[in-house]
């Protein structure tokens, strides 16, 4: 019993108290054949076997530290200031909860208004709430709010082809009992004219990503083009985008968008094989009402001194039940609290430096690759941090080749999710690459072509 | 003291860390309209240690299980053993990216396999998924599954789920949200579900019920047997609430008494920290038949016969002691398709995995043991004391117990004035005005953690806040006194909005 306080002499004290005899009289309740099973689980280890055990299963991986590494695809190698887990890593801030009394929570809801104020700066939002799980369920949740706040009942949603393939997938999950007609995102090579002629009366919300899941800068005037003709429609507008990017791109604030969500990872959160992550949202003050998610608000005590409450919470499960707008309780508060921290730290100019750095990095790579005979780059516009490599030999080839010769992830293999492309490769490089790592890379790719060549002879 | 935001402490030119100089050339930047103007980004400037002395400030303005007894009912606020911190941090598990091929992450997927097969064992559940990332979502995901397995037989009639009305409020927001209708249960005169009004809300229109066991009254229900046969008798589910596992932790398996499928918390019986507010991870078991549905991808173990030999003999912990298998990831047929991005809260999961490591099986049953002790104890001091009613007083609680804010003397005294004077005492307040069909509830909820002193301290804090409350009222009525601020006013947080300021 590792974490247990009391002595068998204080628990019969206790038992005396209550009037039972033993702790076994205290469940009772419980069916009597189905009391006490057996459990085959593992004997207890001491804190020092369980530190070697972990130890050894965590060394068991190759993580990126030992390995070079182009692998993006919605989740990011950023640099993390020490300061992040140092302060992250307080524990007055992880073993608390839900700030329900506002009154011995103050850290945490300050820490929380302080987070949706930076992201509502960032995206050039009005509002922004305390947290989703992910990028993903952030991306469900503001369609199923765009479904409640648009007029009428509309039941079809467009969702863009290069929205992430596990974004759209959640949104199916989310949403399967609600009969809806989620149209875009198959029809091959869909721009957002494709879009916006599948965006008819009964459309409630048009999801795109910017920059896209290839790496893509969209244009502000063709974005605020699509949100003018949306919104004549009657439908908002939700842009999932990379909180790194507006440390240098337009914010989606600035060109229409209704909704602004997206994977906050990238913001002073590891990678973690895939979690915990913090799915960021922000939103016009016009439809907060229809959000889900808590919200920090500011207001007086009782000496007129300011102070931060939970509010707005008659949206919530706990008072709505049925009709709350979410079923959400848990969110990613302490994820949110990394963010703003690496917000607060990194700054005005430090956020624009990382973004600047993945921006001319991810250029450098991209012509050294282009310059690769049988390379070619596939976007047909700016990208940002990412871009897609059309290879010459099959991907999955390639990147063995380049993991066992050369101790390269060289990116993510997008066949199975856009066949169209043919061979392509997603390859994302970020202010954690060296020149030395991009050169690498090329000196890799170019050897592969080379092979390709010869099978080719 | 008032503490000032980022944004006020935030001065011109001042900046925290810098990155290595550009080792590439500049590459022209994209047309003007793609770009933020380069002053024009909205973030503070601060220095590193101005942000070092902001959030350790703030973090001070916090009461937190590492500071302070915090008896939150039905959150099971249990001591965050320090262990799970330092692995979860080990660079093995934080510096892996979750689309690397399987061969490079052998050592995390074995963390959610035995995860999964320690969880599987502990609640008799045939399957798990690893999935989704807190209990309301673990919820969502469980009512689609049920949605999907009556939808896949054809059996399209059922739309209703049943909830009871001392449900936690994530039930019937869920139900809402899987596209079906909520029928609300009332609850018995001993608090259990009131088997009358199940019989008659049963028919083939219902798709199944959520039951939370022990139930947010802290009791167990009397008649589980008799609800999750009838339940299935009419053809429906049983979901299962798992938020309460703390107090059947190995004392009884939740498949065993009928249900069909169950969330964790691992944020509670599993002690990973609540992040204040998060994140958790709410897994999911489902009996044989809903195991189709399950939202993947799982991990799975690609064997050689030894090793399959040993797993068929029931040997599931030789899963820890042979390495004659090779892991990789599966969706099952029928899926209701993937919750979340990747495969789950991963540093949640290693945090609940190191811990079942520790305590193996018989340390597990000896967390429900205490967590029922300690709230049996206090329930019986209080009731000793007699200031407090305690719903259901005459039968034994789990793992949490409801008093009620109704004091003798004291008319126009409320719990919320009761929780915020426990403040002042060094206290967090219990769960207020939940369940709601307890007036003025006071959810109380020590967990196993804590030592009879705590509770002694505790239990004399609220009879003498008891006394106070008929003696000099106002004491309470304007608590609290010290805390970092005073009575906060929540209506005009929410009348006047201010949710940022930059």
């Amino acid at each position: 019993m590792p974490f247990i306080a009391n002595t068998d002499a204080e628990r019969a004290d206790m038992l005396a108290a209550i009037g039972v005899s033993q702790i076994g009289d205290l469940f009772h309740d419980v069916p009597e054949g189905y009391r006490y099973p057996t459990l085959d689980l593992p004997e207890a280890l001491s804190e020092l076997e369980a530190l070697r055990e972990l130890g050894a299963l965590a060394a068991e991986n190759e993580n990126l530290d030992e390995v070079s590494s182009f692998l993006g695809a919605g989740a990011y190698r950023h640099f993390i200031p020490s300061v992040v887990d140092f302060l992250a890593g307080r524990s007055e801030f992880y073993t608390a909860y839900t700030p329900y009394q506002p009154e011995v929570s103050q850290g945490t809801l300050q820490a929380i208004f302080e987070y949706q104020s930076m992201i509502a700066a960032l995206t050039g939002m009005e509002a922004a709430n305390a947290s989703h799980y992910d990028g993903a369920t952030a991306t469900a949740e503001a369609v199923i709010m765009a479904l409640n706040a648009v007029k009428g009942k509309r039941s079809r949603v467009v969702l863009s082809p290069t929205l992430h393939p596990m974004f759209r997938e959640v949104v199916r999950t989310y949403t399967q009992g609600m009969g809806l007609d989620i149209v875009g995102d198959h029809e091959k090579d869909a721009d957002f004219h494709a879009l916006l002629a599948l965006c008819d009366a009964n459309t409630a919300c048009v999801v795109v990503q910017n920059p896209d899941f290839l790496g893509t800068i969209h244009s502000p005037s063709e974005l605020q083009d699509l949100a003018d003709a949306v919104h004549a429609r009657g439908a908002l507008l939700a842009v999932a985008v990379d909180p790194i990017s507006l440390g240098l791109l337009t914010p989606p604030g600035q060109y229409g968008a209704d909704i602004v969500m997206g994977e906050g990872q990238a913001l002073g959160i590891p990678l973690s094989f895939g979690g915990p992550y913090l799915g960021f949202f922000a939103m016009r003050e016009s439809n907060l009402r229809k959000s889900a998610g808590r919200i920090a608000g500011e207001t007086v005590d009782a000496d007129g001194q300011r102070g931060y409450v939970l509010t707005l919470s008659t949206r919530e499960q706990h008072i709505k039940r049925s009709r709350a707008t979410s079923n959400i309780c848990s969110n990613q508060a302490l994820m949110a609290l990394r963010a703003a921290i690496y917000l607060a730290v990194m700054g005005k100019k430090g956020l624009r430096s990382v973004a600047e750095q993945c921006y001319h990095k991810a250029q450098y790579a991209a012509t050294r690759i282009s310059m690769i005979p049988g390379y070619q780059i596939v976007n047909r516009g700016p990208f940002f941090k990412e871009f897609v490599v059309r290879c010459p030999l099959p991907v999955d080839e390639t990147k063995d080749h380049l993991l066992v010769q050369w101790g390269i992830l060289p990116g993510y293999d997008l066949t199975t999710e856009y066949p169209d492309l043919g061979q392509c490769l997603l390859v994302c490089v970020t202010e954690m690459t060296t020149r030395e790592e991009i050169d690498a890379l090329a000196e890799a790719l170019a050897e592969v072509a080379d092979l390709a060549a010869e099978e080719t002879e | 003291m008032t503490e000032p935001t980022v944004y006020q402490l935030s001065s011109p030119g001042r900046h925290g860390p810098t990155l290595p100089a550009l080792d590439v050339p500049l590459a022209p930047l994209p047309d003007a309209q793609f770009l933020r103007a380069a002053d024009a980004l909205p973030l503070p400037e601060l220095s590193e240690l101005d942000v070092v002395r902001h959030f350790v400030r703030l973090s001070q303005k916090n009461m937190s299980i590492d500071t302070t007894f915090y008896p939150l009912g039905s959150c099971t606020m249990k001591y965050n053993p320090k262990i799970n911190e330092k692995v979860a941090g080990l660079s093995g598990f934080t510096n892996l990216h979750p689309l690397q091929d399987a061969d490079m992450t052998q050592g995390a997927m074995q963390v959610l396999l035995e995860l999964q097969v320690y969880l599987a064992e502990i609640s008799g559940f045939a399957a798990i998924t690893l999935q989704p990332a807190a209990g309301a979502q673990g919820e969502l995901t469980g009512v689609l599954i049920m949605r999907a397995y009556h939808l896949d037989r054809g059996d399209v009639k059922r739309t209703k789920i049943l909830v009871p009305d001392s449900a936690h409020g994530t039930n019937p927001a869920t139900t809402t949200m899987a596209g079906l209708q909520v029928v609300e249960l009332p609850s018995d005169s001993r608090g259990n579900v009131d088997l009358v009004a199940l019989k008659t809300a049963l028919d083939d229109t219902v798709a199944g019920l959520m039951l939370t066991n022990p139930n947010t009254l802290g009791l167990f229900e009397e008649h589980v047997l008799d609800v999750t046969r009838l339940v299935h008798e009419a053809g429906g589910l049983v979901y299962g609430d798992g938020a309460n596992l703390n107090a059947i932790i190995g004392i009884a398996k939740p498949a065993e008494l009928g249900i069909d499928v169950m969330h964790f918390n691992l944020h509670k019986t599993f002690s990973t920290p609540h992040g204040g507010g998060g994140p958790g991870a709410g897994p999911v078991g489902v009996v044989e038949k809903l195991a189709p549905f399950l939202p993947g991808p799982l991990v799975t173990v690609e064997m050689d016969e030894e090793m399959a030999g040993l797993l068929a003999a029931g040997h599931e912990h030789a899963l820890h002691e042979h390495d004659h298998y090779r892991l990789a990831w599966y969706t099952p047929s029928k899926s209701i398709g993937r919750v979340r991005s990747y495969w789950g809260q991963f540093g949640v999961l290693v945090r609940a995995y190191t811990y079942i490591r520790m305590h193996g099986a018989e340390g597990l049953r000896r967390i429900a043991e205490n967590a029922v002790l300690n709230a049996n104890y206090i329930k019986a001091r209080l009731l000793a004391e007699g200031s407090y009613p305690v719903a259901f007083a005459g039968r034994t609680c789990m793992h949490e117990f409801v008093a009620q804010g109704i004091l003798a003397g004291a008319p126009d005294i409320h719990t919320m004035d009761i929780a915020k004077r426990l403040m002042d005492y060094g206290y967090h307040p219990p769960t207020v005005y939940f369940p709601l069909i307890v007036k003025e509830a006071l959810m109380i909820e020590p967990t196993e953690t804590e030592s009879k002193a705590t509770l002694d301290a505790f239990a004399d804090a609220l009879i003498q806040i008891a006394q106070e409350a008929r003696e000099q009222p106002a004491l309470l009525k304007e608590a609290p006194h010290a805390a970092e601020t005073k009575r906060l006013d929540e209506v005009r947080a929410a009348r006047e909005l201010i949710l940022c300021r930059c």
